[in-house]
């Protein structure tokens, strides 16, 4: 079943198409991972999907229901940490966690002891009685966090949620969410780590200038780019280029033969990542930026 | 119902349970009142400048103004009104930096009245600046303010300045949506201050050049004034009674629907 459908989804902001025809199903129990450049589109998507924002045109539901009619029945079945940091300054960690349970429906004993549990989990028990305003980056980022989780709701959107974050802090939240979707939670997150996108996701899209440009599991995707790609490096072991292949010998060859003069250098070759990927992909001329393309004229 | 999932995967959890609406009401009144109590700044300023007015109008010009003496009874019910001026502007600043910050995108994403984060803010600022004017009229008592009102007048009293507080802090927290930043509410805000010198707060309005006075004598705050004045020295009310109520059901209506219609037209926008 899917717990995410997305037709024909499009939104424009003073007349810019930021969105331009979105499709996209998740299945339930998934985490499905969005890539794309900055300005793609991936916030404004989730801010659709949240129920946030209204799409000017296209149809998505969450959960079964749909985002622009049932509002309120899409709010149940989600929880969401956006881009910038959701939490209020003034309060304690705890006081945050707190409120939010109570506001989320759990009665007051369970709050405080849902705050207690998500304090430990995400390493604030110590920070827990401090004013927010004084946490540093991560660790605002992680109470962010811990609060959309305060309840396991069947489908979750986490936009960049590990931009910040120290790699204990990253694993640790990799891990939450892994138990998220073997409990059945829908994970839906935006990133700009690929690392984090093939280690996560069951199902990655990339978007750019608001369409969907490549979407497959990360292995599909990397196999779309090609065989394997052949890194040369000089003597001292500095890269000189990255040519991908299509896997084949006379591939290869041709990849060798347009290296010119460099006997010395040594080769070898590696499995395309998803970096690869998102470059072959991404960064069209034809697409590029009005504004970059103003200043060449 | 029975749902497919993918093989090896738990069926999805069931969907949360909404919070009743007098719980999400309570948290945010709550959340409000920790707000203030953290940053005494607009508590402090809502209590000191009505106070150090009073001290400045009674003390250094009332010997000026009423040569006599008694101009402590007259500008009391006027500085009453200053002060829930002062302490309700702090509003427009609470709701505009609510509405910059991240945190109105997660409370419109939960289900519940999102709007009720304002709510929060209202009471929050009832309350404060109910105590601020007892203490406020505590000080005038102090000055040798002698009012004449019986059990019945204080209350009166008591609930319509109860009334003006909560019209006047409604139309300060529809412009803190209305404005764009924090600064900017602290800023429209200012204009509202103004309201009580041009009445007969301070001094009777037929001191007052012939178009000023006009102004004066048909303005929102000068019936409540009137009213106050009344209930506390039993002088003349007449229709200002009505006058009073009428106007602050005006400004209760129109802040609380712009609120409503403001807090709507800005979701997904920050
Ligand atoms: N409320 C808004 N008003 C006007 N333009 C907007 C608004 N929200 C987004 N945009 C524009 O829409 C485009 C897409 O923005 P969006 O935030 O969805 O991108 P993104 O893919 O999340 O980028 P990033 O990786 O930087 O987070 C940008 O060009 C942005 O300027
Ligand atoms: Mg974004």
């Amino acid at each position: 079943m899917d717990a995410i459908t997305v037709r024909g989804i499009r939104k424009s902001f003073g007349g810019t198409e930021v969105l331009r025809g979105i499709d996209l199903d998740v299945s339930a129990g998934t985490v499905f991972a969005l890539l794309g450049p900055n300005g793609a589109g991936k916030t404004t998507l989730l801010g659709i999907l949240s129920t946030l924002v209204a799409a000017d045109a296209g149809t998505a539901t969450v959960a079964g229901h749909d985002v622009a009619h049932e509002p309120e029945q899409v709010k149940r079945r989600i929880s969401v940490t956006g881009q910038a940091a959701a939490v209020d300054q003034v309060l304690t960690g705890r006081e945050n966690l707190r409120m939010m349970g109570r506001l989320s429906g759990l009665g007051r004993a369970d709050a405080a002891r849902r705050a207690d549990e998500l304090l430990d989990r995400f390493g604030l028990v110590e920070a827990a009685g401090k004013r927010v305003g004084t946490y540093s980056g991560g660790m605002r980022r992680r109470l962010d966090l811990a609060i959309s989780l305060i309840l396991a709701p069947p489908v979750v959107f986490l936009d960049e949620p590990t931009t910040g974050l120290d790699t204990r802090s990253r694993q640790a939240l990799w891990d939450e969410i892994r138990a998220l979707t073997a409990n059945g939670t829908t994970v839906l997150l935006t990133t700009q780590y690929l690392e984090e996108a093939d280690q996560l996701a069951d199902r990655i899209a990339v978007i750019e200038h608001g369409v969907v440009v490549a979407e497959g599991t990360a292995d599909e995707l990397k196999a779309r780019v090609g065989g394997e790609v052949l890194t040369v490096s000089d003597a001292a072991g500095a890269v000189l280029a990255e040519l991908p292949t299509d896997g084949t010998v006379a591939g290869l060859r041709r990849a060798l033969a347009g290296l010119g003069n460099a006997d010395a250098a040594s080769v070898s070759l590696r499995s395309p990542s998803l970096d690869d990927v998102f470059l072959a992909v991404t960064g069209s001329p034809a697409t590029r930026e009005p504004e970059l393309a103003l200043t060449k004229d | 119902m029975t749902t497919l999932t993918a093989p090896g995967h738990a069926a999805a959890p069931a969907p949360a349970a909404p919070p009743r609406a007098a719980s999400v009401f309570a948290t945010f009144v709550g959340r409000s009142m920790l707000h203030t109590l953290r940053t005494p700044d607009a508590l402090v300023m809502a209590i000191a400048l009505p106070t150090m007015l009073m001290v400045l109008f009674t003390q250094v010009f009332g010997g000026a103004i009423a040569p006599g003496g008694g101009y402590v009874d007259y500008v009391v019910p006027g500085i009453i009104l200053l002060c829930a001026g002062y302490g309700a502007a702090s509003v427009a600043v609470d709701v505009a930096t609510d509405m910059t910050t991240g945190v109105i995108d997660r409370f419109r994403t939960m289900p519940m009245r999102a709007e009720t984060v304002i709510t929060g803010h209202v009471v929050a600022s009832l309350v404060r600046n109910l105590v601020a004017t007892a203490i406020v009229i505590g000080v005038a008592l102090l000055l040798g303010f002698r009012p004449s009102a019986g059990p019945i007048e204080w209350i009166g009293m008591g609930a319509l300045v109860a009334l003006y507080i909560l019209a006047i802090t409604w139309v300060f927290a529809a412009i803190g949506l209305a404005a764009s930043n924090p600064e900017a509410a602290n800023g429209y805000g200012f204009f509202l201050m103004f309201l009580p010198y041009v009445s007969s707060a301070f001094v009777p309005v037929d001191t007052m050049p012939e178009w000023l006075r006009w102004i004066a004598e048909n303005q929102p705050l000068t019936p409540i004034i009137e009213t106050i004045r009344g209930l506390l020295l039993g002088t003349y009310i007449g229709t200002s009674g009505w006058w009073a109520l009428g106007w602050c059901a005006a400004f209760l209506a129109v802040g609380a629907v712009l609120t409503r219609v403001l807090f709507r037209a800005k979701a997904g926008r920050r």
